[in-house]
């Protein structure tokens, strides 16, 4: 698109003003977690790396932070499944009740944390007399994520015509076939976006794993909670939050990377696989 | 692969629908949340072998394990000891603890007495055989068998120390207070002064210390139970309030947040307690307290608390909830935690320890004496949390407003 | 084994939807909207003051006092006029920063924003949160910042939940945005330029409307994160939100904040079905 030079200054400037919002506030936790003092006093008394190793040192800090990573991921695995499972009925199928399911997946993310946290809660310990744990802290993640997945993929599996799975069901191929050589392919980038959504709300997701955690486990928003709690471990948590966005930049990156490799630039023709940026262009919104 | 469901994805639905209906009338059916009172007959007669750990609910500074400062910790002992493990979570209001020991997933909890009766009506908490505790005999008399912790003369609890709530202010910024009076939070001409910097604690508890206010400023009002207050006596409070809600800077109930708020400078005066004001005084900030001296107590006196260890009904590890029971009232335990806190011991036998402690605890050497351990007379101008009740306790009957009425009035207050 | 399941699911569409929604639903109806349902049920009940026990006797008292009481109505209005705020000021940040990299930005540069744009969501909320509560102090930063200029910043209060909650939903906002724009193929735009309309006009009459719906499907995120929150607004303001309510009533009286949370429920539903009617959800 032509824009004008004042135009594209314009541009830049709201995304560099935008981006700058995003980080400031990033840039003050970073300060902070070389703050020598303890309170959370601007500006900071000093300068000191002492954090740095303390934060390393913390055993509450590295298993709540492991405990995070093993949640996250298996509630990013079960809402991929589920919501792949829910998008491939809706966008393949007419059934009674169609519309409700885009409603009942989004139910649990739109209603406030407490309502979901508090109905998980209840169904474990009230109706199923199950004690809380790793597990109901996954499944409780899982509620809400499936929406984040569900809605990649089924937007996506809406463009895509289903005139390659037909082609691939004349050819013989059997469903599982056909899922995973057609359909599976077009909707991976899709199903990468969620799943990273997904992966990034679980992770620091509190108010609901509230009343999902057993007693003697801490996701590490949870143990984050604690600590802020408590004063002289103030510069920890702060050292421990640079610390998580630092490391998060890898997987981040290769899953952008993973997305754009088959031609998750949309809207541009040629140079990608024909197959999935065709099936794009041709399905106008 | 395109079709059309019709019927069979209504009987589906239809399904579905039966299995919730059922759902609910089993629910309905089942109860809500589980209440079996405690029978007397419940509380154990020996404590057996340890389980290897314990989960614990207190306020903020109640378990040190050295994290906070190498040199304060009371809990790496004890653990080493009884093979228990402490996991101790830190809540900041009584409605937090109760919320917490409902779920089922902790052994103990140190209740105030805003906590202790809803505790006991829930039958969350079972009856502590005192017997197994043998610190409990040398623990401070008027600290035993009171309406806080006894329950139809059933005991149900430790006491662990207790506390006034203190006026803490920056002596820079409010140079003219003398913590000789709750005026500059209560008494809304002097409370404008300091419009937008007060810090006043976020429970409806704090109604009680309007209404101790007025009970010393509106004798007419005929308070005198400041946790029983008819209709009159409550409205009065609550709109005393509402006058000072526009002075207010913030509601605190995480006390890191009280702490950065004075040292930010974002509040110059509050209510808090004094283990907020040592850390800031340990960090170097211009703040004093309600002295030491007026046995820190301004003229009209203050709520407190006097709070009590207590058992889950559903403690997955008891024995060693006994043991910490046991060890948190031992003289060199009940010492430190009341030094690093700042209140009174419940262990008389703590007394003497003080003066051995290490400087990190920031102990009085006359602690005992300071904070009036030993002074029942003291105490009584120290009005501890306590559980509204409809029923008044005197000659007024029924009419008094409940917790649920407190907690509603709250929400009007704070807007 | 894949012939037989193959032969099995040939012709039997319903068996082939019912397989496939027998784990996400089944577990979303009975297991969450079934606690939901009972959850609002007890909106009905009543409550013992002291032990905070249900009493399964119908009254409507409870809605009774949200309806009569104007604190709740204030803050039911103040809850919801903050989320379309928040929306709003989100939609204006991530359109500028969207567009760029879905249509002027190289490959390079769009995976680096990608990233960029991400990276925040992987920060503690708590963390992120107390970091403004630094920055809006009195002492602060941007008091700081501005007091050459004579102004004083907001402090704590509205204002200060506004900026907070648009600064922890942007992302949310800025993905579907992006998403929607990539969609909008470059023949299209071009086609609107050789019809000789100005930058301006082709972005208001072709760029727009077709991005819209990826817009509201954004507002979802933004509108209802704001909608229950209470953390933020306990930390960087005194006033309460929906969320505070809820919270504060949740152990001593369940009934009313069952009731009061109907209203987040409600507000969310007609939101989710006048996005629907906008195509949002084409877009989420």
């Amino acid at each position: 698109m032509r824009l004008s030079r004042r135009s594209q200054w314009f541009l830049r400037a709201g995304v560099g003003l935008t981006l700058a919002f995003i980080y400031i506030p990033l840039l003050v936790i970073l300060i902070y977690a070389f703050n020598a003092g303890k309170t959370l006093s601007w500006p900071p008394d000093g300068l000191t790396l002492d954090w740095f190793g303390k934060a390393v040192d913390n055993s509450g800090a590295r298993d709540a932070f492991v405990t995070s990573i093993k949640a996250a991921t298996a509630a990013t695995l079960i809402a991929i499944v589920l919501g792949t499972l829910a998008s491939l009925a809706v966008s393949r199928f007419r059934f009674f009740g169609r519309e409700t399911i885009s409603f009942l997946v989004l139910i649990p993310i739109a209603l406030p944390g407490i309502v979901t946290g508090l109905a998980i809660n209840d169904t474990f310990t009230q109706i199923l007399g199950v004690d809380l744990s790793l597990f109901t802290v996954i499944v409780g993640h899982a509620t809400f994520c499936i929406v984040l997945v569900y809605n990649n993929v089924v937007a996506r599996l809406r463009r895509v015509s289903t005139s390659l799975e037909e082609a691939s069901a004349d050819l013989g191929a059997d469903p599982w076939q056909t899922f995973r050589r057609v359909t599976f392919p077009s909707m991976r980038t899709a199903l990468v976006a969620g799943a990273l959504l997904a992966f990034a709300l679980s992770f620091d997701e509190i108010i609901v794993t509230r009343f999902t955690i057993g007693a003697d486990l801490e996701t590490l928003p949870i143990w984050i909670y604690n600590n802020l709690f408590r004063s002289n471990q103030l510069p920890i948590v702060n050292v421990v939050a640079v610390i998580v966005i630092v490391i998060s930049v890898i997987p981040v990156y290769f899953a952008n990377k993973l997305s754009q490799d088959v031609g998750g630039g949309g809207g541009r023709a040629g140079g990608a696989k024909p197959e999935p940026v065709a099936a794009e262009s041709t399905a106008v919104p | 692969m395109r079709s059309k469901g019709g019927n069979p994805a209504k009987v589906a639905w239809l399904v579905i629908a039966g299995l919730l209906v059922f759902m609910l009338a089993f629910a309905a059916g089942c109860g809500s949340d589980d209440s079996t009172t405690a029978d007397e007959s419940s509380a154990p007669t020996e404590v057996g072998a340890p389980e290897g750990e314990v989960n614990l609910i207190g306020w903020a500074g109640y378990a040190e394990d050295g994290s906070t400062d190498p040199k304060v910790d009371w809990v790496t002992d004890f653990e080493k000891e009884s093979g228990c493990n402490v996991n101790f979570k830190v809540a900041g209001t009584s409605d937090e603890m109760v919320e917490l020991m409902r779920t089922g997933q902790y052994d103990g909890v140190s209740a105030s007495g805003n906590a202790t009766a809803r505790l006991v009506e829930g039958g969350d908490v079972a009856p502590v055989n005192t017997d197994l505790v043998p610190n409990y005999a040398t623990v401070f008399d008027d600290l035993k068998d009171q309406p806080y912790n006894t329950f139809d003369g059933v005991n149900y609890g430790i006491p662990h120390g207790r506390g006034a709530n203190v006026l803490t202010w920056n002596t820079e910024a409010a140079p003219d207070i003398d913590g000789s009076t709750w005026a500059p939070l209560l008494d809304p001409e002097v409370a404008s002064q300091y419009k937008g910097k007060l810090s006043v604690y976020d429970d409806p508890i704090y109604i009680a210390d309007a209404a101790l206010w007025l009970k010393a400023h509106q004798p007419d009002l005929g308070i005198d139970n400041p946790y029983e207050l008819d209709e009159e006596q409550f409205n009065a409070a609550v709109d005393l309030l509402k006058q000072q809600r526009p002075n207010v800077g913030e509601y605190w109930s995480d006390f890191a947040k009280q702490i950065s708020s004075f040292a930010n400078g974002d509040v110059d005066v509050g209510t808090t307690w004094q283990y907020q004001y040592f850390t800031l005084k340990g960090e170097g900030d211009p703040v004093a307290s309600t002295p030491a001296s007026g046995g820190f107590l301004p003229e009209e006196d203050a709520t407190g608390w006097s709070d009590t260890w207590m058992i889950s009904n559903e403690a997955a590890h008891p024995n060693c909830m006994y043991l910490w029971m046991n060890h948190i009232i031992s003289p060199e335990a009940n010492a430190k935690v009341a030094a690093w806190f700042g209140e009174a011991p419940a262990q008389s036998k703590a007394c003497p320890e003080f003066k051995n402690l290490d400087s990190a605890y920031f102990a009085l050497p006359n602690q005992c004496e300071a904070y009036n351990a030993d002074n029942p007379e003291f105490w009584k101008r120290v009005y501890y949390w306590e559980t509204p009740l409809a029923d008044c306790g005197d000659d007024r009957g029924d009419v008094c407003m409940d917790y649920n009425d407190w907690v509603s009035a709250w929400t009007e207050i704070k807007g | 084994m894949g012939r037989r399941l193959a032969d099995l699911f040939h012709g039997r569409p319903r068996l082939q939807v019912g397989t496939l929604l027998a784990g996400p639903v089944g577990w979303l109806v009975i297991g969450y909207l079934g606690s939901l349902v009972i959850i609002l049920i007890t909106a009905f009940w009543g409550v013992n003051a002291l032990s905070g026990e249900l009493e399964r006797n119908f009254t409507l008292d409870n809605f009774q006092t949200i309806v009569e009481e104007p604190v709740y109505r204030t803050i039911a209005g103040r809850t919801i006029a903050i989320a379309a705020l928040v929306t709003v000021t989100d939609a204006l940040l991530a359109f500028p920063i969207a567009f760029y990299m879905a249509k002027v930005a190289s490959n390079r540069m769009k995976s680096v924003l990608v990233v960029a744009v991400l990276l925040p969501l992987w920060s503690s909320y708590l963390v992120k949160v107390y970091a403004w509560r630094t920055i809006l102090s009195s002492g602060g930063i941007l008091n700081e910042v501005l007091d050459p200029f004579g102004i004083n910043g907001p402090g704590y209060g509205n204002v200060a939940v506004w900026l907070v909650m648009s600064y922890l939903w942007l992302p949310f906002m800025i993905i579907p945005i992006y998403a929607g724009l990539q969609r909008i193929p470059d023949s299209v735009i071009s086609a609107s330029e050789d019809l000789g309309a100005s930058p301006w006009t082709t972005f208001r009459r072709v760029i727009l409307p077709l991005a819209f719906p990826a817009v509201v499907a954004g507002s979802i995120f933004t509108f209802s994160l704001t909608l229950g929150d209470y953390i933020t607004p306990a930390l960087v303001s005194n006033n309460q939100f929906i969320g505070n309510v809820v919270y504060a009533n949740i152990v001593n009286n369940q009934p009313l904040a069952s009731a009061f949370v109907m209203v987040p429920v409600a507000v969310m539903i007609i939101y989710l079905l006048i996005a629907r009617k906008l195509g949002a959800f084409e877009h989420l």
